[in-house]
């Protein structure tokens, strides 16, 4: 038994609650701030506490499947420890970041309430072993998030937030529905018992066919969580419509959490990679990484512009599990599926990183100068020194120029679409690699180059606590770019315990609630 | 077979009023439609018919074989007492951000609130 799992969701559950009564009783600001911050470096240092523990099971209230008939598991793998990471990296940062950002609305006990909320949801979302506790975290952080991003309750915002809770709200039914299927199919809601079940289901003699119509109500549910194209609809409007550092949130760990992962899980972990399934996911993600960029392209609203991009750099992930599940279901190496699923995953971590970084400083800058549309910005470079800075080193590893970070993952995944016998994939990934640069060179050339406009000539440096939070997201960028060569030696980094937990989802061994592992 | 696919059909009339009405209480009628049409799926796949009793262990179903053939399957019951709680707080929320809508713009009517740019 590792303790430390329903400590995840529980911490943050618990100051969720705790902020809303600060905010009645009148509390001095300073309390808020301080227990918010306390709160984020425990998570962050719980997470990675984990980093070193191989594989870990918590049965809730002690009913122990292993030994009786059914239990409520919380598991950690290699996968489960990456998104952990990720989500208490990003959390620590945007909160550090709304200390001074989120003056400007009323109400932050309340603000911080739902940020834990969320916070909790994803944790408990990439924690969970069995699929209904899944559909209970996800609506935890789904339904926080909708109330997030209508927080500034202007028309824009409400209208956003109305049309993503409704969205939102239908792929949960679709989730449930899948759910439902598969606890008809296999009488069981454990994800590792359905796995062991699913050899019988897949019998190419007699195939089940209700199997197929849950596949197909997961890839609707979490495509539309994942906003992949064509489900993308709600996501440039509802994640420019948050304050800054929940939009970081949104496009830095929520899609992920909600949307990449747990398609990672359910296709390999659950369901088993196969045929139908990698096409569906390569065509998803080729879709994605191709329209979100080309959206992308023309837009001028600073924060919408970085929302498209999210949906193209979400595309390369979800390409890159498709090109493994292919490879692996066509039975060919388990290496070169091994270096798609490794390129994915640190992919995803990656954006966690510049994605923030970018969302925060589109935040800066618009605290700073009152506006976003790029249009009416420029030459912010000598005016906000750290926040053009960090802007900068974002947008190179977002373009995925060397030796930033994003540089080696999108080479990964090229590597491993060439290798996989997809040169038409690798293709398309180095177009849209070239119109990301494109656009970003876009930004950089009305932002933070140019003519200074005369309407911000008094524009300041944003407060220490916003560069800090943005200092150490491009610290990380910089340094897990410089530092990839390293991270990339096998059987060393937790990318690739993460890539190997994905792998060993897919044969079954993982199977932590079956008794792999002691308490 | 039947029952199972009215349930498909029923959320289909929810996707349908989510998809196609101009009106915002339609809409949220629509989810939660949607959302009932997946607690009636989940309730039905628990019924076992000619099975009537309670999931209770008697002197008379003492064993498990005995028990699981008299008894409905209580676990999907479980599930859709939180998946109606949860559908409650979402409908709650939508029903706030509609009267909240209705403040700013003056209607339901989500064909004239186009403050988004597409």
């Amino acid at each position: 038994m590792d303790h430390t799992l329903p400590l995840l969701v529980a911490i943050p559950l618990g100051v969720g609650f705790l902020m809303p009564l600060l905010e009645k009783l009148r509390e001095p600001e300073w309390l808020i701030d301080l227990l918010a911050t306390l709160a984020g470096v425990v998570v962050l240092g719980l997470s990675l506490g984990l980093v070193g523990v191989e594989q870990a099971a918590y049965w809730m209230g002690g009913w122990d499947a292993t030994k009786g008939v059914l239990g409520i598991e919380l598991r950690c793998d290699g996968l489960t420890r990456l998104m952990l990471v990720t989500i208490g990296m990003v959390a620590l940062v945007a909160i550090v970041f709304s200390l001074r950002y989120m003056r400007r609305y009323t109400a932050k006990g309340f603000y911080f309430c739902l940020f834990f909320l969320m916070v909790a949801g994803m944790n408990g979302a990439v924690l969970a072993g069995d699929l209904f506790n899944f559909y209970v975290f996800l609506e935890v952080a789904a339904i926080s998030s909708y109330a997030l991003v209508a927080f500034g309750c202007e028309s824009e915002e409400l209208e956003a937030s109305f049309k993503y809770l409704v969205l939102g709200g239908l792929a949960s039914t679709f989730v449930l529905f899948g759910i439902g299927i598969l606890y008809n199919l296999t009488g069981t809601l454990n994800m590792a018992q359905i796995r062991a079940a699913m050899p019988k289901l897949t019998d190419p003699q007699s195939p089940n066919l209700a199997l197929y119509v849950a596949a197909g109500f997961f890839v609707m549910g979490l495509g539309l969580k994942a906003a992949m194209v064509p489900f993308h609809a709600w996501l440039p409007d509802a994640h420019p419509s948050a304050p800054a550092p929940i939009s970081a949130m949104l496009s830095g760990v929520l899609i992920k959490a909600l949307g990449v992962y747990a398609l990672a899980r359910m296709f390999f972990s659950v369901l088993g990679p196969s045929t139908e399934y990698a096409t569906v996911l390569m065509t998803l993600g080729a879709l994605s990484m191709l329209g979100g960029v080309l959206l992308a392209v023309g837009q001028w609203d600073f924060k919408r512009l970085l929302a498209y991009h999210s949906i193209s750099q979400m595309g390369y992930v979800v390409l890159a599990l498709g090109i493994g599940a292919a490879v692996l279901a066509r039975g060919g190496s388990k290496a070169v599926a091994g270096l798609a699923l490794f390129g994915g995953l640190f992919h995803l971590f990656n954006h966690a990183a510049f994605k923030s970084l970018l969302f925060l400083c589109s935040g800066a800058t618009e605290y700073a100068t009152g506006t976003r549309q790029l249009k009416e910005l420029g030459g912010l470079a000598h005016k906000m020194p750290v926040t053009s800075g960090c802007c900068r080193v974002a947008s190179l590893s977002i373009a995925g120029v060397p030796p930033f970070n994003g540089f080696w993952s999108k080479l990964i995944i090229i590597v491993a679409a060439v290798q996989a016998g997809y040169p038409w994939l690798a293709a398309l990934a180095t177009l849209v690699a070239f119109l990301t640069l494109v656009s970003f060179v876009k930004v950089q050339r009305y932002v933070i180059a140019g003519e200074l406009p005369s309407r911000l000539a008094a524009v300041r440096e944003v407060p220490a606590s916003m560069c800090v939070a943005m200092v150490a997201l491009a610290v990380v960028c910089l340094g897990v770019g410089l530092l990839a060569p390293f991270l990339m030696a096998p059987h060393v980094g937790f990318l690739d315990q993460a890539a190997d937990a994905v792998l060993r989802g897919v044969e079954g061994t993982a199977a932590v609630a079956l008794g792999g592992v002691s308490p | 077979m039947i029952p199972f696919f009215l349930s498909i059909v029923l959320l289909a009339v929810g996707v349908y009023a989510i998809a196609c009405k101009r009106n915002l209480i339609k809409v949220v009628i629509g989810v939660m439609i949607a959302d009932y049409a997946v607690n009636l799926f989940l309730i039905l796949m628990g019924y076992r018919t000619g099975a009537g009793g309670a999931p209770i262990r008697t002197a008379a179903a003492d064993t498990a074989e005995k028990f699981a053939a008299a008894s409905v399957d209580p676990l999907p019951q479980a599930l859709i007492l939180t998946s109606i709680v949860i559908g409650l707080g979402m409908t709650a929320l939508m029903a706030a951000l509609a009267i909240r809508l209705h403040e700013k713009y003056g209607t339901f009517d989500v064909a004239e609130m186009k403050k988004l740019q597409g």
